[in-house]
């Protein structure tokens, strides 16, 4: 117990660990709430700019209020009222949801540099962290260790999602419309109805996913604080064949990956720190080109999803 | 009677707009109703603007005010009519990296990736060609440039076609992976160790910069923007070539059937559409920054992708479009100064457009007065 905090290059297995715990909840976040809107056959890419406007209006929030929490509940319904936008212009007959979601990535990251420029000096009070690591000794341990109550939230949501999706009413009635809208008409359902509140909820889960961002790591906001996240999340869906199960583990892979360049630098192997900030897009690009096929549709894709044929 | 019965039961039932593609539908006098493709974008930019005035409206700034900014800042004199142009000349060709592919049914979304990727390919010629008479070396950067670009959508189209990838996400994730590549040269291998505080490579040299249109500020890439979306117009719709891709992209099985190659089509459109995008990096480099930098990531080709939205991906309506929305980020400065409003808003105001237009698309063959006598 010479020097605790020596311990070598075991540092870069732990940061990279600590850091896919961070890192990886806004993936979760972001790709669950996609799965269950893509699960109702829409495809919503807006989820980035829904994702910075849950990150400054949570940060302002938790800022006026003194209350974190309240900053990702407002988070969550700022995210729900770009779900709700863009599922009622999709709503409307002849309108693609791919350009939609394009437009609503552009307006919603200019609405929220525009909205939070007076959020970027204040400091806000940030989410608390469970700390997991109390035994240890080691500080990188203890540092890996220390982990925010959201990323549990969704690690436990990924399986009720499972379950929601395969055994309750809800689930079935999401699925009918993301396999055939027709049947789902059929049934006496309106299928824009039923892929509003997907969205709606796709939307909510994004914006606690941009929470999380301004309130917790980074925990600060500024106008870099999203770099594609968002839409890594989207493909990230599509690797994860819409299963929340597999989501969950494609985020904290990652995660591991984003974290991969900080936890070099740490160890002062700081050459070529930006390509390591590239490794979550091109891991993505690489996952994308080993999974997809042109020949069949994936295996688990809806098949109303226009993403897909 | 019972045959009629049975013939309308065994019809098949109409697939409903569902998830239906882009509809791309060509703009021009020889189309009945095109008078569509002009008074209804004009009328979601229209609301748009009203609803931007309602929006800074509620933050106690006066609507009235803000038009008048507006157009001060964009077309109200000779100076920010030339800052306009400036900017539209990147537009022109940003929008043709979405309006080409745009004619194969594919969306593709990251002219951004494909103009710092042809910046960087430009600055590393100009570099490379120091000793070279300011022509080669203009010429150098312009062929580097665009192969550059060229390669990097073709990249996005090579994955759709080969591997079945998504274009719209891999083209975006490219444009990370180019921001990637972008900061860690200028701040690694090509950084010019004098620019301390904002990384940024060697200048190209006073000699190779390209001047502007004379009697203008305007640098000749306005020229060139409009050129290449002259050129694209010709080759989408005067050409068998381009024939061939509007027929691909109607409908991709008529073209196998018919003998077209699918695959050649999208990997050359894709390489056109990067190389618009990659020689407006070029320019921004050669006429604009001098440098490369992280200045060079203004979001030209985000700007780009509404641009061929709003001019419906025709390549000649891009021109006019782009005008219009370099004017728009012409006036930020103004904005930002007169009315005190954050820079982000011209973002806000982009947004808007971007949402309206793709609302008004389901207002065709809606209004009466306007529908074609063919229609």
């Amino acid at each position: 117990m010479a020097n605790p905090g020596d311990i070598g290059l075991w540092t870069v297995p732990l940061a990279v660990l600590g850091g896919a715990v961070r890192v990886s909840t806004p993936f979760l976040f972001v790709s669950l709430g996609e799965c269950i809107t893509e699960r109702s056959g829409r495809i919503n890419l807006g989820l980035e700019g829904t994702l910075v406007m849950g990150a400054m209006s949570g940060y302002g929030v938790s800022y006026l209020t003194g209350s974190p929490w309240l900053g990702v509940l407002a988070a969550g319904v700022t995210g729900s009222a770009m779900g709700a936008l863009h599922a009622g212009i999709c709503g409307l007959p002849r309108v693609n949801d791919i350009a939609v979601g394009i437009a609503l990535m552009l307006f919603g990251v200019g609405l929220a540099f525009y909205l939070g420029k007076p959020l970027i000096e204040p400091t806000a009070p940030r989410l608390p962290s469970i700390d997991l690591g109390w035994w240890s000794d080691i500080p990188q341990l203890r540092a890996a260790l220390r982990i925010n109550v959201l990323f549990l939230i969704g690690v436990a949501l990924a399986p009720i999602l499972v379950w929601a999706l395969r055994t309750t009413r809800w689930g079935l009635i999401i699925r009918t419309a993301g396999e055939s809208a027709d049947a789902a008409l059929a049934m006496g359902y309106s299928v824009n109805f039923i892929r509003l509140r997907a969205t709606m909820f796709g939307g909510f889960l994004a914006g606690i996913g941009g929470s999380f961002l301004s309130l917790y790591y980074p925990g600060s906001w500024n106008e870099g604080l999203s770099s594609g996240q968002g839409i890594t999340a989207v493909a990230l869906v599509i690797f994860a064949r819409w299963n929340p199960m597999l989501c969950l583990g494609a985020s904290i892979l990652f995660g591991g990956a984003a974290a991969l360049g900080p936890a070099l630098q740490s160890v002062g192997f700081s050459h070529g720190y930006h390509l390591f900030n590239a490794a979550p897009y091109i891991l993505t690009l690489l996952i994308m080109i080993a999974t997809c096929s042109p020949k069949r549709t994936l295996i688990g894709a809806p098949a109303e999803l226009s993403i897909t044929r | 009677m019972k045959a009629d019965v049975g013939a309308s039961v065994g019809a098949p039932l109409a697939k409903s707009g569902v998830g239906a593609r882009l509809r791309l539908p060509p703009f021009g006098p020889k189309f009945a109703g095109a008078a569509e493709y002009v008074v209804i974008p004009a009328l979601a930019l229209l609301a748009s603007l009203v609803l931007f005035g309602v929006f800074v409206g509620l933050f106690g700034k006066n609507p009235l005010d803000l038009y008048f900014y507006m157009y001060q800042g964009a077309f109200g004199t000779w100076f920010s009519w030339q800052n306009t142009l400036t900017r539209a000349a990147p537009l022109i060709l940003t929008a043709l990296c979405t309006a080409l592919p745009a004619q194969l049914g594919m969306v593709i979304i990251g002219g951004e990736g494909a103009l710092l990727i042809g910046a960087l390919c430009a600055t590393s010629a100009a570099l490379s060609l120091q000793a070279a008479p300011p022509f080669v070396v203009d010429l150098a950067m312009a062929c580097a440039g665009m192969i550059g670009g060229g390669l990097w959508i073709m990249l996005a189209g090579a994955l759709r076609q080969y591997r079945g990838v998504n274009e719209t996400i891999s083209s975006l994730l490219l444009v990370y992976i180019a921001l990637a590549i972008l900061n860690f040269l200028v701040e690694g291998p090509m950084r010019d160790p004098t620019s301390l505080n904002k990384p940024s490579t060697p200048e190209i040299g006073a000699a190779n910069m390209i001047g502007s249109i004379p009697g203008t500020e305007v640098h000749w890439g306005f020229v060139f923007g409009i050129v290449a979306a002259i050129l694209s117009y010709i080759l989408i719709y005067h050409t068998v070539f381009g024939f061939a891709a509007r027929v691909a992209g109607g409908n991709i099985r008529a073209a196998k059937v018919v003998g077209l190659s699918v695959s050649k089509l999208i990997l050359i459109i894709c390489f056109l559409a990067g190389a618009a995008a990659g020689l407006a990096g070029m320019m921004e480099v050669a006429a604009v920054q001098g440098r490369a930098n992280a200045n060079l990531a203004a979001g030209y080709g985000f700007a780009g992708i509404l641009v061929a939205f709003l001019a419906r991906q025709n390549p000649l309506a891009v021109i006019p479009v782009a005008v219009l929305l370099g004017g728009i980020g012409a006036s930020g400065g103004l904005l930002q100064r007169r009315l005190g409003l954050p820079d982000a808003s011209v973002l806000v105001l982009q947004g808007m457009i971007f949402v309206m237009v793709l609302a008004s698309d389901s207002l065709y063959g809606r209004i009466g007065f306007l529908k074609g006598k063919a229609t």
